[in-house]
């Protein structure tokens, strides 16, 4: 291997890192303030890009079908719950949120859809189809359980993944795609190649990282989210709901895991099931910091991207098996370097 | 229930299962076997998960291993598919061995994201590997043989799968109910108890994963040989999580709950299989997998205890006979009273800036009864933990019996012989209490795991029963020893504490706040007990509150104050001393 090609290789691996840390700092806040290891957060990012295709093809993306399916089910089950608690009064506005603003979502996008409208407001509306979908699919599977151990969670998690996975296929077909370069510029760093996309990967990376950092340090809500986060029944006390939290906490994730796939998906042919592989590698990557630390996560990540960009030129057939075989001993110097207290998992 | 009828409802169920093949047709048959390959991989993860707490998303990956191993071995190799058991079961839980040691010291959900990882990587190699046919898998695997029989009809192999599960449901319920299989069923809840009782918790961990890949791995072999072909489809991620859901909706923790579960999931899948292509033309491969993971989801959230625990209940309980009188266990020779047994000096203990313990010695005599007092955050606690070895000296030599047990592993300290309650009662709330107490006698016994499994060791098993049962009458608990250790009022659940220590013939009974929760006539049965034991001329040290309990009953008393030791001496010197009036009540101004 020579110098050019380990520092082209880098470079992708960087891209590739950049990708994955959106997901991961996703999955680190979603674990923070819920304590749910939100696995189908690649399934998001995933669908983010296969919307966007959808939306590039003038077709009508197979997530309008999912939220809608969702947004119903939720609301039904939102309802159901208000009803048998005796809180009827609640109703109206359950089902304004679980309910129209899904669907006011869907139809702006639909309306939309008929001026068809320039790329860059294709990719608005993708965005905004993808983030409805996490907050439902909190209230649906997650809400009933919130108090579970992290371990029901996990469990939990694993199997929506397979879940997702199905209405992937039926909503998206098994055709794979790849969007538009977003750009078609191309620099040279050092007499290196360096194409526009990576530059804007990396910029992307960094200025929503950047704006989550500022949400968190600027704004009552982001300090809410870390309330909850460091303790949840001490925010409780000082009137923050943890639902709510959880749900902004979704939204937020959504964003970064739908930016991510709109990145990834001129790069890498996305199929309906490409987002359990970006999830878990993005997943390794959060181990790192130990599922709490975000410039950690974004590190690890940027480590698995590099590992798995020169894995795949050594051996391509076998990168994933590097990859996941490293998060073995990622998690052994994480138990050994953290104490973590034992009896978490009292009967 | 007695447990003659129990026996007679097992009998009639193994007789069941021999007519099967004279009364159904193939497809029923075909049905049943897979059914039963299942149930092994599903038994072997109710041992894991629902008893020994380690939830696993890549035991297909096992069955992987196994089913590839034999598949090799015989279709490439041409040897005998016995050969490839013995390869199969091998190389399973070689692997497993190797696994288990490096990940199972991981707790919790971190444990469970390392099979995520090994689970996926070992089902890409399946997929990768050019010898092994990549994602074309292997073909043209022979059927068992035995003699010159080859087992190829479906009727044929039925009675070789369930006969081996029959086999490994009798020696699990054999190993569950013998001194490793308590230990297993301890394991759920957190270390510490387990290690305070001289167990290795992470042996007993590591043995029941090693136990669940050999049951995946029978599976696997049976699963090559009847199907005479593999691929790494069924050994992915997706396998794993069916086997999850057999385990846990059958009712995680129960042996039989593992069949039971295999059969359900199995017939469902393909009822799912018959019925979902009138529902959704076309669609039905994704939604099955939908409905799948949503049922599942629903049954987590709603039913999480599965099948058989739930219809248990509505059983009549078994009726069974206390333990019958025995020969009894060895007992350790106590040493001289008088003569100092457990020695700590110059022990420090420091939580980041906090120092809990500072500087603090004092010597433990044999056959005395020793309380340590001091207010609230004085250190106590933490001093037991460095005792018990439950938390480590930061600096300081501790010497129990003449030997430093400073840098000993908790369990190395408790099989030396110091026994310990808890100041919050540590029990299994789901064993009785004659189990709870027998987890006491583990460091005393030496039953293994095919003695269990087999029940070759009963005369010690025996034993140790009529052991439990006197220590459960000498605390005045004898009367119900198959009660559920959870439905007892707390004060009881101390006292059973006490029991469960005193069933490990210790030297030293440390004791953690005995008196706390117990009503005045408790605390007076509990002093007259303590006494009965000192005058047995066992070493008792003692942390507790009520002042009129400890002044009543100990030797000496040491006090700790601010992590410091203030003073030591006679209950009646210290009561007068002008030091501890003030750190109790401040100063007299």
């Amino acid at each position: 291997m020579t110098g050019d090609i380990a520092a082209i290789l880098g470079i992708d691996g960087i891209a590739t890192g950049a990708v994955y840390a959106l997901v991961a700092i996703g999955t680190v806040l979603i674990f923070n303030v819920t304590r749910v290891i939100f696995i189908p957060f690649g399934d998001i990012a995933a669908f983010t890009a296969l919307t966007l295709a959808a939306l590039d093809a003038k077709q009508m993306p197979g997530t309008i079908g999912l939220v809608v399916v969702l947004a119903c089910l939720a609301c039904l089950i939102e309802v159901v719950s208000l009803v048998r608690a005796g809180e009827a009064r609640a109703i109206p506005k359950a089902i304004f949120f679980y309910l129209v603003l899904p669907l006011l979502v869907v139809a702006i996008v639909w309306l939309t859809m008929r001026i068809d409208p320039p790329a860059p407001v294709r990719i608005l509306l993708a965005l905004m189809l993808i983030m409805p979908i996490a907050p439902l699919l909190d209230r649906i599977v997650y809400r009933p359980i919130a108090d579970g151990t992290v371990l029901l969670l996990l469990t939990v998690s694993v199997a929506l993944h397979f879940a997702l996975r199905g209405l992937g296929l039926l909503f998206f077909g098994p055709e794979g795609v790849r969007t538009e370069p977003l750009t078609s510029m191309a620099i040279e760093i050092a007499g290196i190649h360096v194409s526009g996309q990576t530059v804007l990967i990396v910029t992307a990376a960094l200025v929503f990282s950047g704006l989550l950092f500022l949400f968190f340090d600027f704004t009552l809500t982001g300090k809410a989210l870390r309330a909850t986060a460091v303790n949840r029944t001490g925010a409780r006390l000082m009137g923050i709901r943890p639902a709510r939290a959880g749900t902004i906490a979704y939204l937020l994730g959504s964003l970064m895991a739908g930016v991510s796939g709109i990145l990834i998906a001129p790069v890498n042919t996305i199929f309906y099931d490409s987002g359990f592989l970006i999830g878990l590698k993005a997943f390794v990557g959060a181990i790192v910091g130990g599922l709490t630390s975000y410039p950690l996560a974004a590190l690890g990540t940027l480590g698995v991207g590099i590992l798995e960009s020169f894995a795949s030129f050594e051996s391509s057939a076998f990168k994933d098996v590097i990859v996941f075989s490293l998060l073995i001993p990622i998690l052994l110097w994480r138990s050994f370097t953290s104490q973590h207290t034992e009896e978490e998992v009292e009967e | 229930m007695t447990p003659l009828q129990i026996r007679l409802v097992g009998v009639a169920a193994v007789l069941g299962l021999v007519a099967a093949p004279f009364v159904f047709g193939s497809f029923t048959i075909t049905l049943l076997n897979y059914i039963g390959i299942y149930s092994l991989v599903a038994i072997g993860l109710a041992l894991l998960t629902g008893i020994g707490g380690v939830v696993s998303f890549g035991q297909a990956a096992f069955v992987g291993i196994a089913a590839y191993a034999t598949g090799a071995l015989t279709a490439q190799a041409g040897y005998s598919p016995w050969l490839g058991l013995l390869l199969a079961i091998a190389l399973t839980c070689g692997v497993a061995a190797i696994l288990g040691y490096v990940t199972l010291r991981l707790g919790g959900h971190f444990l469970s994201l390392s099979t995520v990882a090994w689970g996926l990587a070992i089902a890409f190699l399946f997929g990768n590997i050019e010898g092994l046919g990549r994602y074309n898998g292997l073909s043209g695997i022979p059927p068992i043989s035995i003699g010159s029989i080859a087992l190829v009809a479906s009727w044929q192999i039925y009675y070789l799968i369930w006969g081996f599960v029959v086999v490994v449901i009798v020696l699990c319920y054999n190993l569950l109910d013998s001194r490793l299989g308590r230990a297993m069923r301890a394991l759920k809840g957190g270390n510490t108890l387990v290690e305070s009782l001289g167990i290795n918790a992470f042996h007993i961990r590591l043995l029941t994963f090693v136990l669940a890949a050999f049951f995946a791995a029978l599976s696997g072999w049976l699963y090559a040989h009847l199907s005479r072909f593999v691929s790494p489809g069924p050994f992915e991620a997706h396998g794993s999580i069916e086997y999850l859901m057999m385990a846990m909706v059958g009712g995680s923790g129960s042996v039989l709950g593992g069949v039971v579960g295999a059969a359900i999931i199995t017939l469902l899948k393909n009822a799912v299989q018959d019925y979902l292509p009138l529902i959704a033309k076309g669609a039905s491969g994704q939604l099955e997998i939908v409905a799948f993971a949503a049922l599942f989801i629903l049954f987590l959230q709603r039913a999480r205890q599965g099948i058989v625990p739930f219809l248990a209940g509505f059983l009549p309980q078994p009726k069974l006979a206390p333990p019958q009188a025995a020969a009894p266990l060895p007992r350790r020779e106590q040493p001289a009273p008088g003569t100092p047994l457990l020695k700590a000096d110059a022990v420090e203990r420091r939580f980041g800036g906090l120092v809990a313990v500072n500087n603090v010695s004092f010597d433990v005599r044999s056959s005395e009864i020793l309380g340590l007092i001091g207010p609230n955050g004085a250190g106590k606690t933490t001093m037991f933990n460095l005792l018990t070895g439950a938390l480590r000296v930061n600096s300081g030599d501790i010497a129990f019996a003449g030997k430093s047990i400073t840098r000993d592993a908790q369990c190395h300290i408790a099989r030396s012989g110091i026994a310990r309650t808890f100041q919050h009662v540590k029990l299994r709330p789901q064993m009785t209490l004659l189990d709870n107490v027998l987890l006491g006698t583990h460091s005393r016994t030496s039953t293994g795991l095919f003695g269990g499994a087999l029940r070759l060791n009963r005369a010690e098993e025996a034993s140790a029963r009529c052991e439990a049962l006197q220590q459960l009458q000498r605390v005045g608990l004898g009367d119900k020893p198959y009660e559920l250790a959870g439905n007892l009022p707390l004060g009881n659940q101390r006292v059973l504490e006490i029991a469960r220590a005193l069933a490990a013939d210790p030297l030293l009974l440390v004791l953690d706040e005995p008196a706390a929760g117990l009503r005045r006539q408790e605390k007076l049965k509990l002093a007259e007990l303590l006494r009965s034991l000192r005058s047995d001329h066992l070493t008792i040290l003692l942390v507790e509150h009520d002042m009129e309990f400890v002044m009543s009953l100990v030797d000496r008393i040491v006090v700790l104050d601010f992590g410091s030791k203030l003073c030591e001496g006679e209950p009646a010197a210290i009561r007068s001393d002008a030091r501890v009036q003030e750190a109790y009540l401040g100063g007299v101004a």
